[in-house]
């Protein structure tokens, strides 16, 4: 990219620095290691020696153009910004649904849910294993009634909801679907994400369900359903976020995350015969933004370039759509501090901006208290308004991928790259990343990766202000606290949905999933069936329970 | 020790055995006390060594193991054999997690142990939890040990069947005939079977066990192809135990191979009590001047050892019968 | 112990394990190891801090056995007494912490296993931590505390359970 004049005088201006450097009283090298959150070190300075052979055209290059580093639209965010998308939910299906409205009215352009663990493991709120878990981290579902009233009024043609959702997405996806039946809106106009990534259960998330393959089936079954019949929803987020949160560096969220997509692509070509060119579009990420600001933009950019050659000559897709990596962002809840909460604003705010600066297509911010509870109100308004102030006020929207061409961006791009495509390479050679799964080896490596942060912390080689420096004692704040009631009031909507449903009908749509599980067809049109029936969750989950065994938790650690 | 805790553990109550346990893995004074009395009434569970590398699947096969004996109405013990970090002298101990299904039924007792420096694959506390076990009135009791490869041996001179799991793709078919496992093992376990190499691996194995110089009249291991962690294989696997049980009655290996196991629990015995009483006596000073004499080369090690045992023996006589 | 001192500190381990280990030595014998039970009730998959826990155990000399996620608190008290612990540690994070950590120390004491100490952590309101305690949960570890805060806190609460019944205690 540079004249060897330039290089020259790169390299004497290097030498220079380096006896300046010796020469001054600010000690430089105190011993002091710099290096990124996932110990990556960087140096002092970045001149253009150190991308030297990077090729502007073929590793830059433009938004909307091959390998997409600056971004897959060639308008950005001058086209189109970020969508604001909060991730919410608690309590019962009302709560949410007035907390969606105040979002939604406070400026938030997507919706996300999120469940209650009884509900993300296929479970009713009756279940013994419910018991104290109802609406406390999430919202409450158990059938289609709760859902009606989750998205009341809201218009599902005009407005995207993002489900977190995995081993039961395809129940959740089917109820949104018939209240899209309900409200007249065709499934053609209808779009959103079901997060629907078991891959990274069993890494990193663990709820989960039914054992990898039949997982990955039902997998398969919703990408082919979304491509014939909801042509814009994203039938899977493939996840980085829960990988780094479980502990995990960059480098492995990166390549942990486009190894899971290169088994998933895979699958559908295997399972379904389908050309690449059919589904891939509807192939959607999602990454986490951790503290260190440059490591996240590096990552977000190498992501792209990466899943682009992945899916051009890989899998061999011929739509220059196909090779687009769409994300959603989510800032890092393990990097927050249940010590002086406020904190935690800056540290969102920064994420933010990085996540901006890295591209991504939509954005979810924490709340100050994620630590303590869920948001309150005053907290989610913070970090919904953070999103906007740096769209609106900061400039950075202005042009597009502003840090291309920074010596160190680039760089540090290039350096996570390598390392990521060394994890792929590995995984290739175990037999892909179900073989990969089963030996325990990215689990594995997580759990050591968090160790080892977790000593550089109690060491102090890392600082978290207010947990290991600049401590100070605290008031306690106001944090959202969730009724105990709604668990028996939520128990009783169940039964009063149960005796009113025609029984008769819910049995017969159940066991019509069970023959179709059982064989190789489509399982999408029984579910939206039983679902419509007003079969819960639990029900259909037990179908597949029942069809495809359980999964248990082999405890790699 | 409490004869009430002695007729509680004779009677299986988990608490008081636990307790025992604990004690013998510690050191406790008592314990070896407990272990006298309940030693009368061990001898009739059936043990079954589960040996092999880290990563074969041991825990999960031993889980399915353990549901096909309870159905068949037996009552299980599983001793459960994980690494001790050589560096912090702890342990992370993960066996049961994939059992813990049968966390909840009465009829199991899994017990996690430390291997604790005990290269042997089974240490003395290890066996003396089978006892225990043993003495519950378990009907059979699952040893799975840490897969070190060479050091498998001794959990073949405990076992009256004794189970190697080997996997496709591991290597490890070369590894275990150079450590002489082929000799020890009565029943060879291809886990994992769906994967590329089983078959390959099963006939590597076969040609390896005709090759082994065969006895008239001997048992001749058979593999079982499983998948643990999809419960396939687990009725052949549980069939082929019976089978060599009932060979080893038969044809009087039973007696044969607990004969064994006493004499070398009763030689281990003789050699720690020796041990433990010539330690006791053992002059601290004395012990550093001979060191400085080594360093110095006034004298070699065996010379020195015989003195300090000489001495050791002078002090100990008067006190013999408080250490054995 | 002084070479595995000498040991770590040529392979550069944080200076953390070293003071516990001088503790340790300090204060157990070689032999005793404590017994530490970390497990996962109810529903909730959030298992990081567990196994950076049980690392932590490890490598500070105790013996720690891990029930993997999902358990409920039979399966826990039932795990703890087969296992004879001296300490159950219990982690949630999703909100349902009130029932499932009461539950298990409930359960001990009608197996009259109260004598195993039952310590928490997790996402738990500090308001939550009084009516915890009462139940008997003897102390709750927050986000952001070190690990050698937790094995400092054992090493001086918990005592090797059947040191202490041999004593006559």
């Amino acid at each position: 990219m540079f004249s060897d004049e330039t290089l020259n005088q790169a390299h004497q201006g290097m030498e220079k620095w380096l006896e300046e450097v010796k020469k001054s009283s600010n000690d430089f090298q105190e011993g002091r290691r710099f290096s990124t959150v996932s110990d990556l070190d960087i140096k002092g300075i970045y001149t253009p020696e150190d991308i030297k052979d990077l090729d502007f055209d073929t590793r830059i290059g433009y938004p909307g153009s091959y390998p997409f580093t600056r971004g897959c639209q060639p308008t950005g965010y001058r086209g189109r910004v970020w969508t604001f998308r909060m991730f919410s939910g608690f309590g019962s299906a009302e709560d949410t649904n007035k907390r969606w409205h105040q979002l939604l009215k406070e400026g938030e352009t997507g919706l996300s849910t999120a469940f209650d663990f009884p509900t993300l493991m296929g479970y009713d709120t009756d279940s013994p294993k419910a018991r104290a878990e109802c609406g406390k981290c999430g919202v409450a579902i158990d059938t289609l009634a709760d859902f009606e009233v989750l998205t009341d009024k809201i218009p599902l043609d005009k407005v995207t909801t993002s489900m977190t959702i995995n081993p039961p997405a395809s129940v959740m996806w089917a109820m949104y679907l018939a209240v899209a039946d309900k409200q007249g809106v065709s499934w053609d106009k209808v779009g959103g994400t079901i997060q629907n990534d078991m891959l990274k259960e069993f890494i990193a998330q663990k709820t989960f369900m039914c054992p990898p393959e039949p997982s990955i089936r039902l997998i398969s079954d919703t990408i082919e359903f979304g491509t014939k019949y909801v042509p814009k929803w994203n039938t899977i987020s493939i996840s980085g976020y829960h990988i780094r949160e479980a502990g995990s560096t960059a480098v492995q969220e990166l390549a942990f995350t486009l190894a899971d997509g290169i088994a998933y692509v895979q699958d559908v070509i295997d399972r379904k015969k389908l050309n690449v060119d059919a589904f891939a579009s509807r192939l959607s990420f999602f990454f986490d933004s951790h503290i260190d600001f440059f490591e996240e933009i590096a990552k977000f950019r190498a992501a792209r370039r990466m899943w682009a050659k992945i899916m051009r000559y890989r899998f061999k897709a011929k739509n220059p759509r196909s090779w687009w990596m769409r994300f959603h962002t989510q800032t890092a809840g393990c990097s927050l501090t249940a010590q002086q909460p406020f904190n935690n604003v800056i540290r969102t705010t920064t994420q933010a901006l990085a996540a901006v600066l890295g591209g991504t297509q939509s954005l979810h911010t924490n709340s100050l208290d994620e630590v303590l509870a869920l948001p309150s109100d005053f907290a989610v308004n913070i970090a919904l308004r953070t999103q906007q102030i740096i769209a609106e006020e900061t400039g950075v929207i202005n042009t597009i991928d502003p840090l291309a061409g920074s010596y160190f961006v680039e760089a540090l791009t290039n350096q996570i790259e390598e390392k990521a495509w060394e994890y792929i390479e590995k995984i290739d050679e175990m037999g892909g990343m179900l073989a990969a799964i089963d030996r325990g080896f990215p689990q594995t490596e997580i759990a050591n990766a968090a160790y080892h942060f977790q000593q550089q912390i109690d060491s102090k080689q890392k600082v978290v202000v207010g947990v290991n420096k600049y401590v100070a004692g605290e008031a306690p704040i106001e944090t959202l606290k969730i009724d105990e009631k709604l668990e028996a009031e939520q128990i009783n909507r169940l039964r009063e949905v149960k005796r009113v449903r025609d029984n008769r009908k819910v049995a017969q749509t159940l066991n019509e999933l069970r023959l179709a599980c059982q064989s190789d067809k489509n399982v999408m049109p029984y579910v939206v069936e039983a679902t419509k029936q007003y079969a819960t969750e639990q029900e259909i989950c037990d179908v597949y329970r029942e069809v495809f065994g359980e999964y248990r938790d082999p405890g790699f650690y | 020790m409490n004869m009430d805790i002695i007729s509680k553990i004779l009677e299986g109550n988990v608490r008081a055995a636990a307790r025992l346990m604990r004690g013998i893995e510690d050191g406790a004074p008592n314990a070896v006390e407990g272990l006298n009395s309940i030693y009368p009434h061990t001898g009739r569970a059936y043990i079954v060594g589960v040996t092999g590398a880290p990563g074969v699947g041991k825990s999960t096969l031993v889980d399915t193991l353990i549901t096909a004996f309870r159905q068949e109405n037996m009552t299980v013990g599983v001793v459960a054999i994980d690494p001790t970090s050589p560096f912090t002298g702890g342990a992370i101990l993960g066996d049961r997690i994939r059992m813990q299904k049968h966390s909840t039924d009465q009829g199991v007792f899994i017990r996690s142990l430390a291997a604790r420096g005990w290269t042997g694959g089974l240490s003395k506390a290890a066996i003396s939890m089978i006892h225990v076990m043993d003495a519950m009135s378990k009907d059979i009791i699952f040893v799975e040990t840490v897969g070190t490869g060479q050091a498998e041996i001794d959990i073949t001179q405990v076992a009256d069947t004794s189970i190697v799991i080997l996997t496709p793709g591991m290597g490890d078919a070369i590894q275990m005939m150079k450590a002489g496992i082929l000799e020890a093992a009565d029943i060879f376990v291809i886990n994992k079977a769906d994967r590329d190499g089983a078959n390959n691996l099963k006939m590597e194995l076969q040609v390896m066990l005709e090759m082994k110089a065969n006895l008239p009249g001997g048992w001749k291991p058979d593999i079982v192809l499983t998948e643990a962690i999809y419960d396939k294989g687990t009725g052949e696997l549980v069939e082929e135990i019976f089978r060599h049980r009932q060979f080893l009655i038969s044809s009087g290996g039973l007696e044969a191979r607990r004969k064994q196991r006493a004499k070398l629990e009763l030689i281990e015995a003789i050699e720690s009590s020796i041990k433990s009483y010539i330690d006791a006596g053992i002059d601290k000073d004395y012990l550093e001047k001979l060191i400085d004499d080594l360093v110095q080369r006034k004298t070699n090690p065996h010379s020195a050892a015989l003195k300090i045992i000489n001495q050791s023996i002078k002090r100990v006589k008067p006190l013999l019968h408080n250490y054995i | 112990m002084m070479y595995i001192e000498k040991f770590l500190e040529s392979i550069g381990t944080p200076a953390f394990i070293k003071r516990v280990l001088t503790e340790v030595r300090r204060r157990m014998n070689s032999e005793t190891k404590l017994r530490v039970l970390i497990a996962k009730p109810g529903l909730d998959g959030h298992d990081r801090g567990v196994k950076v826990v049980a690392r932590g155990y490890r490598d500070a000399g105790f013996e720690v056995i891990y029930t993997g996620l999902h358990q409920t608190p039979e399966q826990i008290v039932n795990t703890a007494i087969q296992e004879d612990v001296d300490l159950v540690g219990l982690s949630c994070l999703s909100g349902a912490h009130t029932y499932l950590f009461t539950e298990v120390v409930k359960q001990l004491r009608e197996k009259g296993a109260d004598d195993i100490t039952v310590i928490g952590g997790g996402i738990i309101p500090e308001e939550d931590i009084p009516k915890l305690k009462q139940a008997g949960i003897k102390a709750i570890f927050l986000p952001g505390t070190p690990l050698d805060e937790i094995i400092k806190w054992t090493l001086g609460n918990v005592k090797p359970l059947h040191r202490l019944r041999a004593s006559g205690k």
